[in-house]
């Protein structure tokens, strides 16, 4: 609600109503000309959305359905200088068009087709005066641009909060701390490591070893594709602190890709242990735990 | 010095257990140094466990001075571990570079208990 009333005012800002008065008597007189060729306007605008190879996700049911609904509340917004109505509008358009991929060019173009066709039409009606045209179009212009201003910004707002979602998601699917034994930890690691996910990485690693009472940690980066200077860093200052919390931490699965990145850089891997694959680490780990794993028939399996 | 002990020293059988209760100044954390090194003679510690589990932050100088203090413990004969560096503190440590040099540390008090069994020679909680 709070990003709601933020976002008015901004718009408002942006463009600020009309001075009353000439506005006042005028945009009744043009609400009630592009109510009475609704029909028209409305073909005419979906037509030219048509032509101009927008909005190829929807079918045109669903084309004359939104066109429809999105004209209604356009020359509502003329009417009544109100946007509320229209950012819950489109941003409940924009939650169901986003998943089925129409992009913000397409959305932001519709609006401004939907805005020039009716310009054209208010050119046609008025062209006999120029001075009334002009005066129409200073109340209908700054309107039309508020308008689209508010859809743009709901429909990007809406993005963002998926996309904010989603990383909240990645995030917390991104970095299990797994118990695989008393006092051993295995974390492993896949996916790209960005400096954000280190940086959380290593806070739930630390958490992890005073929960679990931690002595000793298998690192698995097998899933990790790269890794660039600040994160190899990142991962080094990682493996400090674990100690100075009383464990010691194995890195395992090491592609040749990031030996080389690794060595390459310079970064100071002398206090790392590390072990080819995640069995030879775990094996280390059990090894430093005093753990022996012998299996109970040695015909079997 | 007023007010409530900003640090204890225990003494628990031949090991001395240090708690530091609150983050110190550098003269208090000189005037611990001082103490710590004065009772390790006096009461003949083989270990020393200092804990720093109650402090939220540690700077440059309290690092420098809890491993200055554990070389100094090793001179007069005594093993030290640090124990209980949260897991803020221990990032912030290696993040400015200032780790605790070759003092051994361990996450709580139990571990570095056990250490000290299994790294003095003379054990004193579990008599074989």
């Amino acid at each position: 609600m709070d990003d709601n009333a933020h976002m008015s005012d901004q718009v408002t800002e942006a463009f600020p109503p009309q001075e009353p008065g000439d506005a006042h008597q005028l945009l009744p007189q043009l609400v009630a000309h592009l109510r009475e060729h609704r029909t028209k306007l409305r073909q005419e605008w979906a037509s030219r959305i048509g032509d101009s190879h927008l909005l190829h996700a929807m079918t045109p049911q669903e084309m004359a359905a939104e066109t429809t609904s999105v004209y209604d509340n356009y020359v509502e917004v003329l009417e009544t200088g109100s946007v509320e109505a229209l950012q819950h509008y489109a941003r409940d358009l924009s939650e169901r068009i986003i998943p089925r991929g129409v992009e913000t060019h397409e959305v932001v173009g519709i609006v401004l087709l939907l805005r020039d066709v009716l310009a054209r039409s208010l050119f046609e009606k008025y062209q006999q005066d120029f001075g009334l045209l002009n005066r129409v179009l200073d109340a209908y212009e700054p309107a039309a641009n508020r308008i689209a201003n508010t859809v743009a910004v709901s429909f990007v707002d809406e993005r963002e909060r998926v996309i904010r979602q989603q990383q909240d998601a990645i995030r917390e699917l991104s970095t299990p701390v797994l118990p695989v034994r008393e006092r051993l930890l295995v974390l492993p690691i896949i996916g790209v490591l960005d400096a954000e996910r280190a940086r959380q990485l290593t806070e739930q690693l630390l958490a992890g070893i005073r929960t679990h009472r931690a002595k000793v940690v298998v690192m698995d980066i097998t899933g990790a594709p790269d890794v660039d200077e600040s994160v190899a860093n990142h991962l080094v200052q990682t493996v400090d602190a674990s100690r100075l919390m009383g464990a010691s931490v194995i890195i395992t699965g090491l592609s040749p890709e990031i030996a080389q990145t690794l060595v390459t850089i310079g970064v100071d891997l002398s206090k790392m242990n590390t072990i080819g694959d995640l069995q030879g680490g775990l094996e280390e780990a059990e090894r430093l735990l005093g753990y022996t794993v012998t299996r109970r028939d040695s015909s079997a399996g | 010095m007023t007010g409530p002990a900003l640090v204890s020293i225990l003494r628990q059988g031949s090991y001395l257990i240090a708690s530091i209760h609150t983050a110190l100044d550098d003269s208090q954390m000189i005037r611990f140094q001082q103490d710590l090194i004065e009772q390790i003679g006096r009461c003949r510690s083989r270990g020393v466990i200092i804990d720093v589990a109650a402090l939220d932050v540690l700077d440059s100088f309290g690092s420098r001075t809890l491993s200055n203090i554990a070389e100094m413990a090793r001179l007069r004969g005594a093993t030290t571990v640090i124990v209980g560096i949260q897991p803020d503190v221990a990032f912030a440590m290696v993040a400015l570079g200032m780790g605790t040099g070759s003092v051994y540390t361990a996450l709580d008090l139990e571990e570095g208990l056990e250490y000290l069994d299994a790294s003095t020679a003379a054990p004193t909680t579990s008599v074989p």
